[in-house]
């Protein structure tokens, strides 16, 4: 007992949340990427016969089937690509361009840091679901308008992190004497301020994609996000909600999915803001 | 002070004017709402489409429109509804009480778990119960909100019979909502709690009330987190943004009769006035609370108007 509470409070553990996070994420990657090799039949294949099938019954349908008899473990993992989908693109594209604005408004300010910090301001005053609805209310729900609307409303926070960074890292010595010297603008912002900020981004983005597969997948819950027809974790609890008295394991495992991802890749940025940050705050 | 509050007046009054135009710009961009009402009618004419856009008022151009707007966003008066006619400004003071008795409940609910709970982890840092605390509080902000709010139909209303599902009929049906927002707002507050906490913890007045021989429970509850309410108080206020947008997505689930509900149907029945009307409250009732925040915030604390 006095073992395993002496571990609990060890560096041990936080090594052991990192294990776990990159486990779950890693083996939920794999099988997403290879869900056709490992489901052959697909997602969409009908046993018509096994309709609303329950779980840990059969060993043709683990987690049993759906409505219209389709493999809930299947459409699961072939759920998840639509999820890291979304969540690695749209990340992917809000660092690009906030990563950009928050340098060129921190390094050069004047116009374009005033645009920036204000609609930073219109942004954080309006949560996300607000700008969605309206956002989808007008041009549709679609996988290009879900990964757009994510863009347009989480470029934002990078700008602002990666501003505040460089209105102190050009006040430093090294970079001073850069300039001092005449290195070129462009050369002191990818050589000397980018490979200074890129831990901090590292951490955000991270915990972005957890969060942006969360927003993706309430979207589609709500019926603003993917195409029912294509199988999503979100679209998936939407259309189970109408047999959650006769079927539970419909509506169980994409939130189950959900969970492990979203808690896989916080477990993930916890541990790399702890990594990064040796103070040892271990606090947002 | 005079200029602290100007300045975040102006902020605020910003902020309104940039989510209204947004919204109306968008709106306007989705098409002729006169064809949209007459889809579907038999023989309508040219004349008959001028009519109803002379009726909307549709067929002036957008700055007298988006004028007409805020004009009548003063006077809380924001059209009627495509379908039926009613005034969207009852429609949403029909919805609002439920929307923001729920996020009260669940702000009450959050705050009176995490601050225990946070508490406890600051004083046994690095320990069991602060690790505990993190993985859980870690779970709390990865379980999307409406699957958990699924799971505790599933279980407390369909599989116990406790609770009823869904609905607005009385006291019972406030829990499930209430508790589903109350646990997901807590897996963020008790880390704010846990770090203000630690922060006033070191201070000397702690210090010095454990000289004295308090008991722990005084020092903790009396002391510390009295000198830590301000700052909590902020972050809880400033939450509430992130609140409503969480109950929105909720109110689906339990059929909850409040601005989500209505906003969905809205979208759904593209009733382009009453979600108009129904976004621009919600980011009043947000853009407000924070100014209030804020403005509380720099009376208590001269720190933060100074700066």
């Amino acid at each position: 007992m006095a073992a395993v509470l002496s571990f609990l409070r060890s560096q041990h553990f936080r090594n052991l949340e990192f294990l776990v996070g990159a486990t779950l994420t890693l083996v939920i990657c794999l099988a997403v990427l290879f869900s056709d090799q490992l489901f052959p039949g697909g997602a969409d294949k009908m046993d018509l016969l096994a309709r609303l099938a329950p779980p840990f019954r059969n060993a043709a349908h683990p987690l049993g089937t759906d409505p219209l008899g389709r493999d809930v473990l299947a459409r699961v993992v072939a759920g998840g690509r639509i999820s890291l989908l979304v969540g690695f693109v749209s990340v992917a594209g809000a660092v690009v361009i906030g990563v950009l604005m928050g340098l060129i408004s921190g390094y050069y300010r004047g116009i374009c840091d005033m645009v920036v910090m204000r609609f930073a301001d219109v942004q954080l005053a309006l949560p996300f679901i607000l700008l969605a609805i309206t956002f989808i209310a007008i041009v549709g729900g679609s996988l290009t308008n879900t990964i757009i609307l994510l863009i347009v409303s989480q470029w934002v926070q990078y700008a602002r992190l990666v501003r505040g960074s460089v209105l102190a890292l050009r006040e430093r010595e090294f970079i001073q004497s850069a300039r001092a010297i005449g290195v070129k603008d462009w050369r002191i912002i990818v050589q000397h301020l980018l490979p200074n900020l890129i831990g901090s981004v590292i951490v955000l983005l991270t915990l972005n994609v957890a969060n942006n597969i969360l927003l993706e997948s309430s979207l589609t819950f709500l019926g603003l996000g993917i195409d029912p027809t294509i199988p999503s974790w979100g679209g998936m609890l939407a259309s189970g909600r109408t047999y959650l008295q006769v079927a539970w394991w419909v509506s169980v495992f994409p939130g189950l999915a959900i969970l492990l991802t979203v808690l896989g890749l916080n477990l993930l940025g916890d541990w790399l803001r702890d990594s990064l940050d040796p103070t040892g705050r271990t606090s947002r | 002070m005079a200029g602290f509050l100007l300045k975040r007046l102006i902020q605020a009054v910003f902020v309104m004017i940039v989510v209204t135009l947004v919204v109306s710009i968008a709106i306007r961009l989705t098409g002729d709402p006169a064809l949209m009402l007459t889809q579907g009618a038999g023989s309508i004419t040219e004349q008959d489409l001028e009519r109803i856009r002379e009726a909307l008022g549709v067929n002036r151009p957008f700055l007298v429109q988006y004028g007409g707007f805020l004009a009548g966003l003063l006077r809380f008066d924001f059209g009627n509804s495509f379908l039926g006619g009613t005034p969207v400004s009852r429609l949403i003071t029909d919805a609002l009480p439920a929307t923001l008795l729920l996020a009260l409940v669940s702000m009450a609910i959050s705050i009176a778990l995490s601050i225990p709970l946070g508490i406890r982890a600051a004083t046994a840092r690095g320990g069991v119960a602060d690790q505990a605390i993190r993985i859980l509080s870690l779970v709390g902000l990865s379980v999307p909100n409406f699957w958990l709010a699924t799971m505790l139909v599933l279980l407390f209303a369909i599989t116990l019979g406790w609770l009823p599902p869904s609905g607005m009929e009385g006291p019972a049906n406030f829990i499930l909502p209430a508790v589903t927002m109350g646990v997901i707002l807590t897996a963020t507050n008790v880390r704010l709690v846990r770090s203000a906490m630690l922060e006033t913890l070191q201070s000397q007045y702690v210090m010095v009330a454990r000289a004295k021989g308090l008991s722990e429970g005084k020092v903790l509850y009396k002391h510390a987190l009295r000198n830590c309410a301000i700052p909590l108080i902020t972050y809880f206020g400033l939450q509430f943004g992130g609140l409503l947008g969480g109950i929105v997505v909720v109110e689906r689930v339990f059929n909850w009769p409040g601005l989500g509900t209505l906003a969905f149907d809205a979208v759904a029945a593209r009733d382009y006035p009453v979600l108009q009307g129904v976004i621009t409250v919600l980011s009043l009732l947000i853009v407000g609370v924070n100014l209030l925040v804020d403005i509380a915030y720099g009376l208590v604390d001269p720190r933060i108007r100074t700066s």
